[in-house]
């Protein structure tokens, strides 16, 4: 399955004939009062419909009775549809995931021998062989070898990615195949615990639990609801008093109408329809409060290279100190860099080679220093001569343990360079500081667009960089972000962490590597990278199938967005009381008590035709919200006091002047059929 | 209305430097938990409804009863005990023909003294709380509110009142002979240190039977003043406390602008309303411009809906003029008050049921900005909302159950004294009272009978204890969390903005519950009056 086709599978038009045909059989299943009390709101409704039947048979059955107990029914229907509508999305999600994930035959190693099982039979700790052409039977950590794999089931990506033993590249998932090479894997979870399943389950909603928010509004919506029932069923003893007889369909009517059924019916899809948005954008989220919480960060910590900047970091000078040719440094550089794999090791041998028109000449016997993030440098040596370039206080601490001087301009040189936004990277040789190579760093394309978005919706961007403080400084004013953590150290990521959220702040991050899963860990959100290791993947709360970093800005709009639709459905259903109440409160009354006529502000027909209409009103609005629940509101990135007033407008009071306009023409047309 | 601007604007300037004076006196950096403080709550409460219970069961046998009042029946004593305890001052008797001066003074003058300082004692405890601080100790706080707060004001009102001509006397009930040569008995008594508190604390229960329309409880128009100002002086200073035991003044101001609005305009209703003549004279040659039933006319035209609307507002319950009289759409503005309860509301209360519809409405509104929602920087989750709907219930239960129940039960209906409408009113009027614990009556109902004295006894239990316990806890709960930075992602609840969410939430929230009788109500009288 392609990308195209699996984004289209979860996200298609709304109503499509499939799903539409699912949730209509499923929401007649779900009126079962064991699926109807998890939705309190919704299961008084039904108690309603069921007292209102009862009265069909024991009281009356005119047409009027009986209207209000099939718009009662449907009205119970509707949410079920609407939820399960939501559901037929994640599914057809679920599904495509499911494709993937299948039995299969493997090749299990042990003592010695190997033999053939299935894939379900694996247990942790197992080891297999999975060879060219083979499908990776389960979650785990290449231990011997290096493959070619092609990943597109899960991300969607059709480009093959390399899974290596060592390194932060050493994980692979269940589903996925072998293109090129063997390798030897150690599961790291067992047949059904994969990450594919948990996924799986999660997008089906088999383990959909309420979230944190989503508990509050159901107890927020069960207590309104109750407050009603109170206001309708004292009416019934103060009719008496008043010489009028309710009758039980009519007060059901009003108890209906009054509790926020909106908001009730639509909130399981409003949910799951925030998950399915998730994975929509290639985010697979281990919890929907994961998703719920990504709204709430406060600051996002997000490396620099590959993030913000393009990320291949391009030599572009060589500035020798006094005293030294550029040749010599250029030479230099060239075997120094010979050690360090990265792209910015690379393009500074791609430079050299270009401007002195050689090429690095390394003996055999040379013993190569490879670049890691911890010494922050990498060489060569060879006779006697150890050639080094790295970061500027990593090779001055060099130089002095050789017992050398540092030129005097070498600190103007690089301070220029960085200040300038680009990496200044020492050369020396022994105790002698030969000059620096100038890096290049380009900031992504929108970046900054990107980041204004984040600011205005009161984010801080916190930049994490191994550069020193004034490259960092040049680039974090370029990109417009709030604040940097320079000559940072994988481990200083947790320390950050750590510290802003002592000051209250919850902490988004994106990581890949097993040096950032403590970090990710520790973060409120962490977003692993799905090409990263196991362990990286295992303490993220959400995996990014598509790697990208900028991701999380995504998640948290997602996050906020979900929020927002809770609220503003919320907003919108206890607003529609106002007309509901003018509806139904005269005509409730008005044989008894024929001067409330007056209260009839909407002019509407009879009596019966005002209950109706507010009822209908009330039943219809609900598949008409399934688009905006199953979408969201839409999203803007602006202040929270903005989004407030916009959102109040909207929902507050186009709540409340809404139904006025929509019960009037439900009352028109059903005055115009002459039976009301 | 320049008369009503004047009294309400002067009070809010005083209610200002009040308030900075009680933050001084209740500010302090005890520790404690909010379930230590609720102990110590619940146990002061209890000796309190005990101590007056017996002072009242026993009053005959005890000093101080010049003119020998007798025993008093056993519900009424529960009323009574209840309705002091709570703050209500219900009362189902005359002062002045049922009880001694000592019940007077040491069971229901004490407990108007002691039932306010709980009201600000809990009301600092939560502002503590929220504001980062420990909950403090309840003992220490009642007894920096009796006796620095609520003891030297009093102290200066009664003394004012006193110039006004009000009595203040332990000598008992003095002989007159009338001009048609009989004698009457005029009760007199320790009245003016009795009004002060009365009308300070938000109490309401008169020293006499008539309250302040009583010629004694309210001499004039200078002591009328006094009385109204002291009504809402209080209740006002208490907001502006919260604002600074929470480091939040901004947010008072907002808080304390809505109140403002709702007050001037229940006011101006109260007053446009009144302004109508009465119904029962309409057309007729006796006609007056305004409805002047049930009015005391020594005190000015305007004095009536503003006290009515006062007294409504904020728990106090002390009376200048007839309610039962007033027009059917200007008795609507009381019930309103009662209702909502929050606008200034009782001393302490006033401001702690406010924070019930603040939270409702943060909860529904927060989430609209996309974040979880959160007040003063801390999240409302689960457990608050579970309280704080909770609290919201018991006001709409025991308002609309009692109603129910009395309009359908003869020992509730067959003691109205009008038919129809008018007497649905003061059923609904009488539990609407209790259940605000503001005390004041509709009157027009033959209400101390063992079946009023008994529901609305515990109503009024009900009603102070539950908005005072859950929403303590609900703050409890909320201290507990972490504070998260205020940043422009999160909502402001220093803004007009903010002012609207908790006005909607009020009106959308509280009120619309209540639509329903006082469309029954006073609604359906008035209709049916303009039909006429």
């Amino acid at each position: 399955m392609t990308k195209t086709e699996r984004r289209e599978a979860r996200s298609s038009a709304i109503f499509n004939k499939q799903a539409v045909t699912y949730a209509a059989a499923q929401s007649f299943k779900m009126l079962s009062p064991r699926v109807m009390i998890k939705n309190p709101v919704m299961f008084v409704t039904e108690l309603g419909a069921v007292l209102s039947t009862i009265s069909l048979f024991a009281v009356s059955a005119d047409v009027y009775a009986v209207s209000v107990t099939l718009i009662l029914w449907l009205t119970v229907v509707f949410a079920n549809f609407a939820e399960a509508l939501a559901e037929a999305k994640g599914k057809a999600g679920a599904d495509s995931l499911k494709q993937v994930r299948k039995d299969t035959v493997c090749t299990r190693l042990a003592d010695g021998g190997s033999e053939k099982v299935s894939s379900s039979e694996l247990k942790v700790g197992d080891r297999v062989l999975v060879c060219a052409d083979d499908i990776i039977p389960c979650d785990g950590e290449v231990d011997k070898g290096i493959a070619s794999v092609d990943e597109s089931a899960i991300t969607g990506e059709s480009a093959p990615v390399i899974r290596e033993s060592g390194g932060d590249r050493s994980g692979v998932t269940a589903g996925t195949k072998v293109l090129t090479g063997d390798i030897e894997v150690i599961v790291t979870a067992g047949a059904g615990e994969s990450f594919l399943d948990r996924m799986i389950a999660l997008v089906e909603g088999a383990v959909r639990q309420k979230t944190p928010n989503e508990l509050a509004l159901t107890v927020t919506l069960a207590g309104l609801t109750l407050a009603f029932l109170l206001v309708t069923t004292a009416l019934l003893p103060i009719g008496r008093y008043f010489g009028a007889e309710l009758s039980i369909p009519t007060l059901t009517a009003l108890l209906v109408c009054l509790i926020p059924t909106t908001i009730s019916a639509l909130l399981p899809a409003i949910g799951i329809a925030g998950m399915n948005r998730a994975l929509a954008a290639n985010i697979l989220a281990k919890s929907g409060k994961a998703v719920e919480l990504a709204g709430d960060i406060d600051t996002i910590l997000l490396d620099k290279t590959g993030t913000i900047t393009v990320g291949n970091r391009q030599a572009v000078q060589f500035v020798p100190v006094k005293g030294v040719t550029e040749a010599q440094l250029t030479e230099t550089a060239m075997k120094a860099s010979f050690g360090d794999m990265t792209p910015e090791g690379k393009s500074i041998v791609a430079l050299a080679e270009q401007l002195s028109g050689s090429t690095a000449d390394i003996p055999a016997d040379a013993a190569v220093i490879s670049f890691s993030a911890h010494t922050r440098l990498s060489g060569v040596d060879t006779d006697g001569h150890r050639l080094r370039k790295g970061a500027y206080d990593a090779i001055v601490s060099f130089v002095k343990q050789n017992g050398g001087r540092i030129p005097t301009d070498l600190k103007e040189i690089t301070d220029r360079i960085a200040s300038a936004g680009c990496t200044p990277i020492v050369v020396a040789e022994n105790d002698r500081i030969l000059g620096v190579v100038s890096l290049s760093d380009v900031l992504k394309a929108g970046i900054q667009s990107r980041f204004a978005r984040l600011k205005a919706m009161g984010l801080r961007i916190i930049m994490v960089t191994g550069d020193n403080p004034l490259t960092a400084k040049a680039i974090a004013a370029e990109a417009g972000v709030d604040g940097f953590v320079a000559e940072a150290k994988p481990e200083d990521k947790l320390g950050y962490i750590r510290k802003e959220q002592k000051g209250g702040r919850l902490i988004a991050m994106i990581g890949d590597g097993t040096n950032d899963a403590p970090a990710l860990a520790q973060a409120d959100i962490g977003v692993a990278m799905n090409s990263g290791t196991q362990a990286a993947k295992e303490a993220g709360n959400m995996v990014d199938l598509d790697n990208n970093p900028t991701k999380l800005i995504e998640v948290i709009e997602i996050g906020k967005q979900l929020l927002m639709t809770r609220g503003a459905l919320t907003t919108f259903s206890v607003s529609n009381d106002v007309a509901k109440y003018f509806a139904i409160i005269p005509a409730m009354f008005i044989l008894a008590m024929p001067h409330l006529a007056g209260l009839n502000i909407m002019n509407l027909a009879s009596p019966e035709s005002a209950v109706l209409s507010a009822l209908i009103f009330n039943a219809v609005v609900i598949p008409a919200l399934i688009p905006l629940a199953i979408k969201g509101v839409r999203f803007r990135a602006m202040g929270a006091d903005a989004l407030l007033k916009r959102n109040l407008l909207i929902y507050g009071f186009g709540g409340v002047v809404l139904p006025f306009a929509g019960i009037k023409v439900i009352d028109m047309i059903l005055s115009a059929t002459g039976m009301f | 209305m320049v008369f009503v601007t004047l009294i309400i604007g002067i009070s809010a300037v005083l209610s200002w430097f009040l308030g900075r004076y009680m933050t001084y006196i209740m500010d302090s950096s005890e520790q404690g938990t909010w379930q230590s403080y609720l102990k110590q709550f619940a146990v002061f409460n209890v000796i309190m409804f005990a101590v007056s219970f017996a002072v009242l069961a026993f009053q005959q046998y005890l000093p101080l009863n010049p003119d020998s009042k007798g025993a008093l029946t056993a519900d009424l004593i529960f009323n009574t005990a209840a309705s002091f305890t709570t703050n209500t001052n219900l009362q189902h008797y005359s002062g002045e023909v049922s009880m001694s001066y000592f019940s007077q003074l040491f069971a229901l003058m004490w407990l108007q003294f002691v039932s306010a300082a709980t009201g600000i004692a809990v009301l600092t405890a939560i502002a503590r709380g929220l504001g980062g601080k420990g909950f403090g100790n309840f003992y220490k706080d009642m007894m920096r509110a009796t006796f620095y707060i609520l003891l030297p004001v009093s102290f200066v009102v009664a003394v004012m009142l006193i110039f006004t001509g009000v009595p203040m006397t332990f000598g008992g009930a003095v002989e007159a002979h009338t001009l048609e040569g009989a004698l009457q008995s005029i009760s007199r008594g320790p009245a003016a240190a009795f009004i002060a508190i009365k009308q300070l604390g938000s109490n309401g229960g008169g020293f006499f039977g008539p309250n302040s329309a009583h010629p004694f409880e309210n001499p004039n128009f200078w002591s009328n003043i006094i009385e109204s100002m002291s009504i809402i002086i209080i209740p006002m200073s208490c907001v502006w406390m919260f604002g600074r035991l929470t480091g939040k003044m901004r947010h008072a101001a907002v808080i304390f602008g809505v109140m403002l609005l709702l007050l001037v305009m229940k006011l101006s209703f109260a007053a446009y309303f009144e302004s109508a003549p009465t119904g029962a004279l309409a057309g007729l040659d006796v006609q007056t411009s305004s409805n002047l039933e049930g009015k005391e006319l020594r005190l000015g035209k305007s004095a009536a809906p503003l006290w009515a609307v006062l007294t409504t507002s904020t728990s106090n319950g002390s009376v200048n003029n007839m309610h039962d009289s007033l027009n059917p759409l200007t008795g609507l503005v009381p019930l309103t008050g009662m209702w909502l309860n929050e606008t200034f509301g009782g001393v302490g209360v006033g401001m702690i049921n406010m924070l019930i519809y603040i939270l409702t409405g943060v909860f529904i509104c927060g989430m609209m900005v996309g974040r979880t929602p959160e007040y003063l920087g801390r999240k409302v989750e689960t457990q608050e909302m579970k309280l704080v709907l909770l609290a919201l219930l018991v006001h709409p239960l025991c308002i609309l159950g009692g109603t129910a129940l009395f309009t359908i039960m003869p020992w509730g209906a067959e003691t109205v004294h009008n038919a129809g409408a008018h007497g649905f009113t003061e059923i609904l009027y009488e539990f609407t009272s209790a259940s605000a614990n503001n005390g004041s009556g509709f009157e027009g109902l033959g209400d101390n009978t063992p079946a009023w004295n008994i529901a609305t006894g515990i109503v009024m239990l009900l009603s102070r204890y539950v908005p005072i316990v859950l929403p303590l806890m609900a703050a409890g709960s909320l201290a507990a969390k972490r504070i998260s930075p205020d940043t422009s992602g999160t909502l402001h609840t220093d803004t007009v903005l903010f002012g609207a969410v908790i006005l909607g939430s009020i009106i959308f929230i509280g009120a619309l519950l209540f639509m329903p009788v006082a469309v029954l109500g006073p609604v359906s009288e008035y209709m049916a009056g303009a039909l006429k």
